[in-house]
């Protein structure tokens, strides 16, 4: 049986944080037709926001470009997407929060346990909303704070999602490890830029956003493999997977499970169609189990 | 990293603007969408402002109702400014095959898409009949681009021309039931009351909606625009929907705001 922090996934490919995640008929629709093992919800915060002004996504050559600024309905309006995703999804429901502070990381935790989230994700790594994300979550004290005071106030398993957008990401990692995680996530996008030559304009609402798809593979393969390394807790791989070959490799680098976002923009099946072609490949390899290939990489020596 | 086309903005000239009625206006480009469906849409960039979405009224043009700060600041602009346009994206209205009998149902500014509907309807030999409702006879969009197309019947609340009332009020006296595609877009009150009497009529099947939701990414990717309890997304598996696919959803019930919070309609 694959269980990941104690939660029982169908497969090990999860949802994104940040897509398709804003309802929850959405999440019950990535989960049921998509195949989606495990869905994490949009990163919910103490009050509503509307986000930055559009363009808020553009698509680049080697993935996309995206500003989105943290858009949610806060925690008591979410409350009731949560509730239709844990009722109808028929998979682990993870609640991504976020806050500018630790006790409004808790406050939001809290707020959300009456929808029975399976888990906590807490979305230190934003690159562009300011107070948020990678604001705080380029500080090990702060994440291990923030790590804390979520875990003090719920039973439930918490994951910490980290920004590449730091010198070291494992002493961010060690940071929420010592805060209690029970994993880390990453990675969440690099810091980009995209700039309309014909009137000079930068594209994004925001100016400047994060990148993520294909182009962002191979730093969190080497995010994950560094982390794997330094950590004693699960490390979850999330970074231009598009394809069961890209999830096979973040595996090999130490990812207990893989994440997708911006490839739902190909197809909303991506999810079953990584977890058969990890499967095939597990039979073709004679490996007995999808544990097999977590880390397998560092043993390569 | 080089832009892709379609899903980064291109720069659109304004090569002519044309007054549709006192809040709506159709600005002519110099970019040709040759391979549009009718009711697909293009990401309207007023840069420094906002990104929208807009219906093509034609392969060339977006005809716009001045309803916000984005297309306040589009209607200040003038022949030979620019904006920044992406698309065409989402799934439009399917197209009649020959000798097929169509019947339009357009309010205000929803008739932007359906014009190019009805032009496309009629080359292909299909028999259009138009339902055309607007507030009052000058808010009335592309009557003259209906009737070369088919025949045209109009409704206005005030009365000021065609019938007194609303689009259903036409509607109701037609006989629906000789019709292969009922084609609908328009305020989402007018369309769930259209809805209403199109599957009181059981003829919900072969009935088409354009819906409007607030966007963000536009791409089917964020999540921002997906309806209940289907889950569709209006940017990409939308906007047009068929009637089936809108049955127990929240059409003319609520929408949702930028931040995801549900508004009622």
């Amino acid at each position: 049986m694959y269980t990941l922090t104690g939660l029982k996934p169908k497969n090990p490919i999860i949802l994104a944080a940040g897509i398709l995640g804003t309802t929850g008929a959405s999440l019950c629709r990535v989960a049921r037709e998509g195949g989606a093992g495990a869905v994490v919800t949009k990163s919910i915060g103490p009050v509503p926001k509307t986000g930055h002004p559009n363009p808020s996504m553009v698509r680049l050559d080697g993935g996309f470009l995206n500003a989105m600024g943290l858009p949610n309905p806060s925690y008591p309006d979410f409350l009731q997407e949560l509730e239709i995703a844990k009722k109808d999804s028929g998979v682990p429901v993870i609640a991504s929060i976020f806050g500018g502070t630790a006790a409004e990381f808790s406050e939001v935790a809290e707020g959300l346990l009456p929808g029975k989230p399976d888990a906590f994700e807490l979305n230190v790594s934003c690159p562009h909303a300011e107070g948020y994300g990678a604001a705080v979550g380029s500080s090990p004290c702060l994440v291990e704070a923030i790590t804390a005071a979520v875990k003090d106030v719920t039973n439930l398993p918490v994951w910490v999602k980290l920004t590449p957008n730091v010198s070291d990401i494992t002493c961010i990692g060690t940071a929420a490890e010592s805060g209690g995680a029970d994993a880390v996530v990453a990675i969440n996008t690099l810091k980009g830029m995209a700039i309309d030559i014909e009137s000079g304009y930068p594209i994004l609402g925001n100016r400047s956003g994060g990148l993520s798809g294909k182009a962002v593979k191979p730093v969190a393969v080497k995010c994950v493999y560094d982390l794997y390394s330094a950590l004693e807790i699960p490390v979850i791989g999330v970074g231009g997977v598009t394809s069961w070959k890209d999830a096979v490799e973040i595996m090999m680098a130490g990812a207990s499970a893989v994440q997708v976002g911006s490839a739902v923009y190909d197809r909303l099946d991506i999810f079953s169609e990584i977890s058969t072609g990890i499967e095939a490949f597990l039979r073709r390899k004679s490996y007995s189990d999808v544990k097999r290939l977590i880390g397998l990489s560092h043993e390569m020596v | 990293m080089f832009p892709l086309d379609a899903t980064f903005p291109l720069n659109a000239t304004i090569i002519r603007i044309t007054e549709e009625s006192p809040s709506v206006r159709t600005f002519f480009f110099d970019l040709n969408f040759e391979t549009t469906e009718p009711g697909q849409f293009v990401m309207v960039w007023v840069r420094g402002v906002d990104e929208v979405p807009m219906g093509l009224s034609r392969k060339n043009s977006i005809t716009v109702q001045k309803v916000g700060e984005a297309t306040s600041k589009l209607f200040a602009l003038k022949e030979g400014d620019s904006f920044g346009l992406r698309g065409p994206f989402g799934r439009g209205f399917s197209l009649p095959s020959k000798g097929e009998k169509i019947l339009i149902i357009a309010g205000g500014v929803g008739a932007a898409p359906l014009a190019p509907y009805a032009e496309s309807a009629n080359a292909a030999s299909s028999e259009v009949h138009t339902i055309l409702g607007a507030k009052s006879a000058e808010e009335l969009i592309f009557e003259e681009r209906f009737a070369a197309a088919g025949k045209v019947y109009i409704s206005t609340d005030d009365g000021s021309k065609g019938t007194k009332g609303f689009v259903t009020d036409v509607l109701s006296g037609l006989d629906i039931s000789a019709c292969d595609r009922i084609t609908v877009c328009g305020p989402e009150l007018m369309m769930a009351s259209v809805f209403r009497l199109l599957e009181d009529r059981k003829v919900l099947g072969k009935a088409e909606f354009s819906l409007h939701r607030y966007f963000k990414c536009g791409m089917g990717v964020c999540g921002a625009c997906c309806i209940d309890r289907s889950g569709l997304r209006v940017c990409k598996d939308g906007p047009v929907f068929s009637g089936i696919q809108l049955l127990d959803s929240e059409l003319g019930r609520y929408t949702r705001d930028a931040s995801g919070r549900r508004i009622k309609i």
